[in-house]
């Protein structure tokens, strides 16, 4: 079998300092899958009459035979080799793909396992190496697949296949199976996202079709991602599986089952940490979202989650975390506000005062949302006294005049919300800042302290303690 | 303050327990990074009030581990603080009360053996794997094992895989019923529903197998190895690859080629490429594992297999072990095997489509040569070098301009001057300047090897146009001052008419990286009259370098030259309208004074960039 990959579509960025641009353009790739190739002998193919030539009666056979002569796979590496059979072999899946949209009585219980198998012969292959070492789906023009004249017709024929209205699942179910679905699931990592968005299809029709197949797709996926977040950090697929979840995810019945909730909590949530976030963020934040449309009671352990992962350095994921918070908010219901209040909110006040203004000026926003407004409306009491010192500071020094102007918002809102305690929190600010420096020298020499100890001690019991 | 045996009040546990689970999550990590401190402070309390020091330990552990647990089961806590005190704990047996007590550190491990984050994860089970070794006999069948097991059999991935690597530092040393279990946990895992757990497993199959009796490895490690190579997952089957290593040591020379081949051959021609690169890059260690008759009658043929690999990745990863790979075959008919097997391969690398490959290949092939001996060398192996000399990948000619060495012991200078020296000049030009760096950077070693020609001068010049005056010192050492005043001082000096001011100043750095190496007599006469000329210089950059040159040549240079010729100039410089030039110039009188007196500068340290 041949052969995925690659000729590198030098669309080259005009930025002179990126080398891999320049070495993308030079390199002249070619690049073949992993298959065994068989090597140099030309393929014949014996041309076969037109489906629609022959009397009805005929045609179950001739489409048996046609389905058997596109399993033979062609090398699109070399561009040059089998130009003619290659063109044969793609008019008749251009054939093929009209025959299933429009014919009748054509899917005898035969066909089932011909076409599954011309499908695996055709599709299934070991993704070839990443045209960079390190390939970056945000820098780096994907690698295309080359043999995807051909491929495309092969996904686009199972589509219909599986869409056919003759199409019986109590028969397919014995040749697509779960070692099928593992290996289509494996290529969710293509570079190339055509192939991924046809995948896409087609795992959402056989999840929709083959309910035996439903819980050992969801375990697959967890696997994917879990390898995905603390392997290897590098899978192509992840956006398009989070948006066949996001569908699966609406379909759950209620009370949740357990393993649903285990998913969202150690698979979903560890999702944020990794580093190509923005590849998947929205589809990923839509899943959270349906989670906790289903079951308001998750919000709780979601939010704790976000807190624990929230980001340390990227100011842009940060961003990203912001807006999906703001997503979880507008469906929050006031009873699990509450409950989660006061670590989000401190977090919020740090968010706030973060030096990037792309981050402070997210978080600001929220106060323009009229249903957190009256959330925090509501619990001024709590949510006041976390976020005060960070704004009355900010009010002070912030660097950039947009978020010095927003601050003065927030702080007006906040006054008109509740004056009192607004007064208060003014007056005690400055004692507030200097118990917290006290206690602050108090733990510096409590250390202190404890380390004199340690070094006595150690000097004395020399040999039972070890450094 | 009072002193450790006066005012321990200072240090209520409940204190440092409040330490421990402070909100600021960086004073939390300061704290659990000095938990080691906080046992200390607890203990000296004991000491005073119970006065017997073994029981003061035991009761800092008892203290400590309600601390610990607390923060694990109250605190959904940052992964960073559990990676602190997942390595903390590794060293505490000490402070629990030694060996005896060591397994009182157990529980808060567990706990951090099932954490999520791998990294976490991973310290635990080192900590565990560390105690393990000090713990009694007894006490790691009563404490360690049992940890093993509930590991091995939890619900969630995260446990099971940090069991896989507990079983082999266990296994020695407990009763052959406990052994018999530990051998049924790894069988299971090998065979987890989770491919996270295989892989685990997988990745530490070879390990185990070393702990396991003969007859074990041959009834059960086989048949696991066996399984996970033909796992339906190319991670997990690439995992075994790096595992048969190991067993093949193991076993008899007479069950190899039962056991382990089969699976072997299956690996090296596996539909996946991981598996086959996998097989490549381990290929020096399966074959000393395999020994010699084996690989003669297998690895060869699969060894040109994945020479000859369709996909670039492989065959670069084989293309790296085929040094290696030779000098391993058996003598007797190593050179027969290479030059009818090995060679044709490697001639169709040269010219491989894929640089990667083909650099790989350059970074290896001249160890050839010492393998092939002189006339095989020149007969065959010498064109490829040429070839690769010229290859249009910079990458290429660099690895093998690197490793010229090996070639000169074989073939003699003469023969490497005439075939590859015309090459090597031609480099020296070469339009990257990676590789005219490498030539320069090789040079003084090239000169080593190669006669004094005409076409070492031109190199020379380059080197003399990059301003690599570090190996133009190193060069005039090795050919002498001789042949430095009529090979390198003209070009030097000549430069220093240049209309660039840039060249004008490398005259300067070249001075001063020479004037040691050429001594008195030709410092005195031929440089410094060109270096007190250039103190006229319209450029101040130029002159502020003379006065530095000044300065750096003094302690070669005798009395009265620097008397009656140096002083002068550097007095007219520190003057100069320039405060830069005044400022060199005013160090360079001052400089030069003391290093009269001692001598000796590093001149290396001054380099001009």
């Amino acid at each position: 079998m041949s052969s995925a990959a690659t000729t590198s579509p030098s669309v080259d960025k005009v930025d002179g300092f990126s080398r891999k641009s320049v070495r993308k353009a030079k390199q002249k790739r070619s690049q073949s899958s992993s298959q065994f190739r068989a090597q140099g002998k030309p393929i014949e193919l014996t041309p076969l009459p037109l489906l629609k030539d022959v009397p009805a009666p005929e045609q179950p056979e001739l489409f048996l035979k046609k389905l058997q002569q596109c399993c033979t796979v062609f090398d699109f590496i070399d561009t040059l080799s089998d130009l003619k059979m290659k063109e044969y072999k793609r008019s008749t899946l251009n054939e093929l793909v009209d025959y299933v949209t429009v014919s009748r009585g054509y899917l005898t219980e035969q066909a089932y396992p011909e076409v599954v198998k011309m499908v695996s012969h055709n599709i299934f292959r070991t993704l070839p190496p990443s045209d960079s070492n390190e390939f970056d789906p945000e820098e780096d023009e994907p690698t295309l697949e080359a043999s995807w004249p051909h491929l495309q017709l092969v996904y686009e024929f199972f589509i219909r296949f599986l869409e056919s209205q003759e199409f019986q699942p109590s028969i397919a179910k014995k040749y697509i199976d779960q070692k099928f679905v593992l290996q289509l699931l494996e290529l969710f990592d293509s570079e190339d996202p055509r192939e991924r968005d046809y995948l896409k299809t087609v795992l959402h029709r056989i999840y929709g079709k083959f309910l035996g197949l439903r819980a050992f797709i969801r375990k697959q996926i967890n696997n994917i991602f879990l390898r995905f977040v603390y392997e290897t950090e590098h899978f192509n697929g992840v956006a398009e599986l989070l948006e066949i979840l996001g569908s699966i995810i609406n379909g759950f019945a209620l009370p949740l089952k357990a393993e649903h909730k285990q998913f969202l909590v150690k698979v979903l949530i560890p999702l944020h940490t990794v580093r190509s976030l923005s590849l998947f963020h929205a589809q990923l934040a839509y899943c959270i979202v349906q989670f906790l449309e289903k079951d308001p009671t998750l919000t709780e352990p979601v939010i704790r989650g976000l807190l624990k992962f929230w980001p340390k350095t990227c100011s842009q994921k940060e961003v990203m975390f912001l807006g999906e918070l703001e997503e979880i908010l507008d469906v929050i219901e006031p009873t699990q506000f509450v409950k989660i209040q006061e670590p989000l909110f401190k977090q919020i006040s740090r968010c706030v005062s973060s030096p990037h203004f792309q981050v402070a000026e997210r978080a600001l926003y929220y106060w323009n949302n009229e249903y957190i407004m009256s959330l925090i409306e509501e619990n001024s009491s709590v949510i006041l006294p976390i976020m005060f010192s960070s704004l009355y500071r900010i009010s002070k020094e912030h660097w950039n005049p947009a978020i010095v102007a927003l601050v003065y918002n927030v702080l007006k809102a906040f006054m008109e919300m509740n004056s009192t305690l607004f007064d208060e929190l003014t007056a005690t600010y400055k004692s507030d800042r200097q118990r917290e420096k006290k206690k602050e020298k108090e733990r510096e020499d409590l250390w202190k302290k404890l380390e004199d100890l340690e070094l006595k001690r150690g000097l004395r019991n020399d040999g039972i303690i070890p450094t | 303050m009072a002193g450790a045996d006066g005012d321990d009040s200072l240090y209520p546990i409940a204190v440092l327990i409040d330490e421990l689970r402070n909100e600021d999550v960086q004073l939390r990590l300061n704290s659990i990074k000095k938990l080691s401190t906080i046992a200390l402070a607890l203990g000296v309390e004991r000491t005073r009030t119970e006065l017997l020091p073994f029981l003061t330990v035991l009761n800092v552990y008892f203290e400590y581990c309600l601390a610990v647990l607390s923060i694990i089961y109250t605190i959904y806590d940052e992964d960073e603080v559990l990676l602190a005190l997942a390595e903390q704990l590794g060293n505490f047996t000490m402070l629990v009360g030694g060996p005896e007590y060591v397994h009182c550190l157990l529980p808060p491990l567990e706990s951090l053996a099932t954490v999520e984050e791998t990294v976490v994860r991973d310290k635990a089970v080192e900590s565990l794997r560390k105690i393990s070794q000090e713990h009694s006999p007894v006490d790691l069948e009563v404490h360690f094992e049992p940890l093993v097991k509930r590991l091995a059999s939890g619900d969630w991935f995260t446990s099971r895989t940090s069991a896989c690597g507990l079983f082999s530092v266990c296994y020695p040393r407990v009763s052959s019923t406990v052994k018999a279990e530990i051998r049924q946990h790894f069988r299971t895992l090998c065979s987890d529903d989770t491919p996270m757990v295989r892989r685990a497993a997988a990745s530490k199959l070879g390990e185990f197998a070393k702990v396991l009796e003969l007859d074990y490895v041959k009834s059960d490690i086989i048949s696991l190895f066996t399984a996970l190579a033909s796992d339906e997952q190319d991670s997990v089957r690439l995992l075994a690859v790096e595992a048969c290593v190991s067993i093949a040591t193991l076993l008899p020379q007479e069950d190899l080629e039962s056991l382990v081949m089969p699976t072997l051959r299956q690996a090296a021609e596996d539909k996946s490429w991981r598996v086959r690169y996998m097989v490549a890059d381990k290929f020096s260690e399966l074959q000393k594992a395999v020994g010699p008759e084996i690989t003669k009658n297998d690895l060869v043929p699969a060894f040109q297999n994945l020479l000859k690999d369709c996909e670039a990745e492989v065959r670069a990863a084989a293309a790296n072990k085929v040094k290696e790979f030779c000098e391993n075959l058996p003598e007797e008919n190593r050179e027969q095997i290479i030059m009818t097997h090995i060679l044709p391969c490697v001639k169709e690398l040269v010219s491989d489509t894929n640089q990667h490959v083909k650099s790989a290949l350059a970074s290896v092939i001249m160890g050839l040569s010492t393998i092939l001996g002189k006339d095989n060398t020149i007969e065959h192996l010498l064109p490829l070098f040429l070839a690769q000399l010229k290859d249009e990948c910079p990458e290429v000619r660099l690895n093998i301009i690197s490793n010229l060495d090996c070639v000169n012991e074989v073939i003699g200078i003469r023969q490497l001057s005439q075939s590859l020296l015309p090459a090597i000049v031609e480099l020296a030009e070469d339009a990257k300047w990676r590789v005219r760096l490498a030539i320069i950077e090789y040079m003084p070693l090239l000169a080593g090897q190669l006669p004094l020609t005409k076409s070492l001068c031109r190199v020379v010049v380059y080197a003399i146009r990059e301003a690599a005056t570090c190996n133009l010192m190193k060069l005039v050492e090795k050919f002498g001052a001789e042949w430095a005043q009529n090979t390198i001082v003209p070009k030097v000096l000549g430069m220093a008419n240049d209309p660039n001011y840039l060249h004008r100043m490398t005259t300067l750095f070249c001075i001063n990286a020479l004037s040691e190496a050429c001594g008195q007599d030709i410092t005195t006469k031929q440089m410094l009259p060109v270096v007190l000329k250039m103190s006229n210089d319209q450029v101040a950059n130029v002159r502020f370098n003379v006065a530095k040159s000044l300065q750096k040549i003094g302690p070669v240079l005798d009395s009265n030259a620097l008397q009656t010729e140096v002083k002068p100039v550097l007095e007219k410089l520190a003057t100069d309208t320039d405060m830069d030039v005044k400022y060199f110039a005013q160090e360079a009188i001052s400089g030069t004074r003391f290093t009269l007196a001692s001598l000796h500068i590093s001149t290396k340290s001054d380099l001009p960039f």
